[in-house]
């Protein structure tokens, strides 16, 4: 089997190029640029026949993409951070068109403070819009998931938007060993686009996207779309095992590690995933009964694969790139939720805080992770959620501090 | 305009083709000049709609429109007209579509998102060549919200906002010149009550390729408070008194489409409006009414010195 050593954007534009994309409304953001470099590169040389426009900002290059998508092409763009909320508006609004396209977001922390390495609040930020989301570890899975992606929103029992992500720096600027498949064999797994009803023909007019008065109708077309995000887990199940088929590579909802028989699981999104299934085996190997379970669906919530997974385990240790201020982790929220009240739900579901702003999360965070939730397990109690923050880092802060001229004891300049 | 096959008011389309029941407000200036550009752009045509008043002309279930639609949001509406351009051009070039199906992509705005929100995206699609007919129907103020100030709104003016004696401080934004400074295809202002020159207009341009601007002057009975009825009244009155200049950018060059060789006083077409009433009641406030004046002057000495 030839692999190719690629980064995780160059693996985002092969994506895009075996999906024979018609249409690409572009905008450069950091740290995704390099995706859409790739593709205009190809475009010069003639080795892809799509057609490129580069917009003025990411909220008129959503609404560009999703307005194609509406009249009849195969779209993909790509965006990250700032610009993911930049175009938010139309995120929500070109979801509710129901006109499937494929959006890459290169995962980096949100402002303030302004930074480009990673983590997880402005892909959360788009939790609630209505378009699907699978989250990616490796580069492979990034190749993967766009073919995948198109699928999943071109379905007649989805039609939606679907966006992939993959972190920053860790995965867009990480060179893996990658196989690029066939292109023939993916024009076999997925066929050109049908548009059906959602287009703009002059023989057959058609109103899109109009104004309701109402709740009535309001609800009607919202619950449309919730029920059609719904069926996507199910159909995600389907085509990930038809894609194994095709290349040899299965996906589910979920990616687990050593967790059948595992006592105490850690749940993370994205390429830090990695770095606990690392840790995983460094735990076991000191006698611990650990595993990992890895969402790839954020969004539909694979609730019922979850509960599956972590059916009877002693203690689950949630650990979130992000932070939702005055609450806590996202995702341990979303897991609460589902596992609430239902059988044989593990006793402790602990919350952490890491990895915000491409801050590590090493093999000693895990093993304190993996302590503080054994614990909990021990006192059948859940603690409160913890912000993962070195004795170390917070000296290297002080010091930052020092050369600004700050000093912490003021009162009102530093908590 | 020897070449135009409107010589006379005869020669307009005796029946309008967009459909009648709409939200609209009785009298809107807005719908009076949407019927003449419709009438000549015809069905062909899919409008993209930013937020605004003509966003209830299509509501679900029912349109107006014999062609196509597509509601975007206040800011992005020209970047719809490029993803639907754009897509149309691939399916044309691939050959997934015949000719005979191809559209006229239409943006439709009010002058909030025209003058204000919408600039950026416009400023964009003109610089990016884009195949396209902007039509603004510029009601001076965010008239679906209840007439708030906007970068339209003119000196003097009271609004939802600006209630106190002088009304609005600020001055009228030239959208036409900002527009025409990018060298688009074409620009053009218009009014629904001049039928005739609006018509001309509108063949003018949809005969041309590239983008292609309308504003179009909306009278609107709630937001400048007057009588329904006076609506084509208030808007010759404002060509004859040289507040709206109708005017065409073509070629890299500005020309006039209709000269008030004898110009009305402006307080002749202030005076229909309630908007203005503080400039005439309780007492006369000549500085204000001067400089409005003042200004039209200015406008006009540039062109016929």
């Amino acid at each position: 089997m030839k692999r190719t050593l690629l980064t995780g954007n160059a693996a985002a534009a092969w994506g895009m190029r075996l999906a024979g994309v018609d249409y690409l409304p572009a905008f450069p953001i950091t740290p995704q640029t390099e995706i859409i470099e790739t593709v205009a590169r190809w475009i010069d040389t003639g080795e892809i026949d799509c057609r490129m426009v580069t917009l003025e900002s990411e909220h008129s290059m959503i609404t560009a993409a999703g307005a194609a998508a509406a009249t009849g092409v195969r779209v993909f763009s790509a965006t990250s951070s700032q610009g993911l909320l930049y175009g938010m508006e139309m995120l929500y609004t070109v979801a509710g068109w129901r006109a499937p396209f494929v959006l890459v977001n290169v995962s980096r922390g949100l402002s303030s403070p302004i930074t480009l390495e990673p983590d997880h609040n402005d892909i959360f930020a788009a939790r609630d819009s209505g378009f699907l989301q699978i989250h990616c570890a490796t580069c492979q899975e990034v190749l993967d998931s766009i073919i995948l992606a198109y699928r999943l929103a071109e379905d007649e029992r989805v039609r939606l938007p679907v966006i992939v992500n993959l972190d920053g720096f860790y995965l867009s600027f990480t060179r893996e060993p990658v196989e690029i498949p066939k292109s023939e064999t993916v024009a076999r797994f997925l066929p050109p686009f049908d548009p059906g009803n959602v287009r703009f023909r002059a023989s057959e007019p058609v109103s899109q996207a109009v104004a309701v008065l109402g709740g009535g109708p309001y609800s009607y077309f919202r619950y449309q779309a919730h029920l059609a995000a719904m069926n996507a887990t199910s159909v995600f199940e389907e085509i990930g095992k038809e894609f194994e088929e095709f290349f040899g590579r299965g996906y589910g909802s979920l990616e687990t590690y050593r967790s059948d028989d595992a006592e105490l699981v850690f749940v993370m999104l994205g390429s830090f995933a990695t770095k606990a299934k690392d840790a995983v085996d460094r735990l076991r190997a000191a006698g611990q009964a650990v595993g990992l379970v890895r969402p790839r669906l954020l969004r539909p919530f694979p609730a019922d694969a979850f509960r599956q997974a972590l059916a009877g385990k002693k203690g689950v240790a949630v650990i979130d790139q992000n932070l939702s201020a005055g609450s806590g982790g996202i995702l341990h929220r979303e897991l609460t939720a589902a596992l609430y009240g239902q059988p044989e739900t593990p006793p402790v579901l602990a919350s952490f805080i890491g990895g915000l702003g491409g801050r590590n999360i090493g093999p000693e965070d895990f093993f304190g992770i993996a302590a503080e939730t054994s614990q909990a397990i021990a006192a059948g109690k859940t603690p409160p959620p913890r912000l993962l923050f070195s004795e170390g880092e917070l000296k290297d802060v002080r010091q930052l501090q020092a050369i600004a001229g700050i000093s912490p004891e003021k009162p009102g300049r530093d908590a | 305009m020897s070449e135009t096959r409107f010589q006379s008011l005869k020669d307009l389309p005796a029946a309008h083709l967009l459909g009648t029941g709409t939200a609209m407000c009785a009298g809107c200036g807005a719908l009076e000049a949407l019927h003449g550009i419709y009438d000549i752009l015809g069905e062909k045509t899919v409008f993209i709609n930013a937020a605004g008043c003509m966003t209830l002309l299509s509501v679900y279930p029912y349109t107006p429109f014999r062609g196509s639609w597509l509601y975007t949001a206040m800011a992005s509406a020209p970047a719809g007209a490029q993803g639907v351009r754009d897509a149309l051009d691939i399916l044309l070039e691939k050959k997934r579509i015949g000719p005979e199906d191809d559209l006229q992509t239409v943006v439709l705005t009010g002058d909030g998102s025209a003058y204000g929100m919408g600039l950026s995206a416009t400023s964009a699609a003109i610089e990016r060549g884009l195949d396209f007919l902007y039509i603004c129907y510029d009601n001076e103020g965010y008239g679906n919200t209840g007439h708030q100030s906007s970068g339209a709104t003119p000196h003097g003016a009271r609004t939802a906002t600006c209630k106190g004696g002088h009304g609005f401080g600020g001055y009228k934004k030239d959208l036409f010149a900002i527009w025409a400074a990018h060298r688009p295809a074409y620009v053009a202002t218009v009014v629904g009550a001049e039928p005739l020159d609006l018509a001309r207009k509108v063949e003018k341009a949809k005969a041309m390729q590239g983008p292609r601007l309308l504003i179009a002057l909306a009278p609107c009975p709630t937001g400048w408070d007057y009588d329904p009825r006076e609506t084509v009244k208030i808007g010759k009155l404002a060509v004859k008194s040289g507040v709206w200049p109708l005017k065409e950018y073509i070629g890299g060059k500005t020309v006039h489409t209709k000269l008030p060789r004898k110009r009305l006083p402006v307080e002749e077409y202030l005076k229909t409006q309630g908007r203005f009433t503080h400039l005439f009641e309780p007492q006369r406030d000549e500085q204000t009414i001067q400089e409005i004046q003042a200004r039209v002057d200015a406008y006009w000495h540039e062109f016929d010195g």
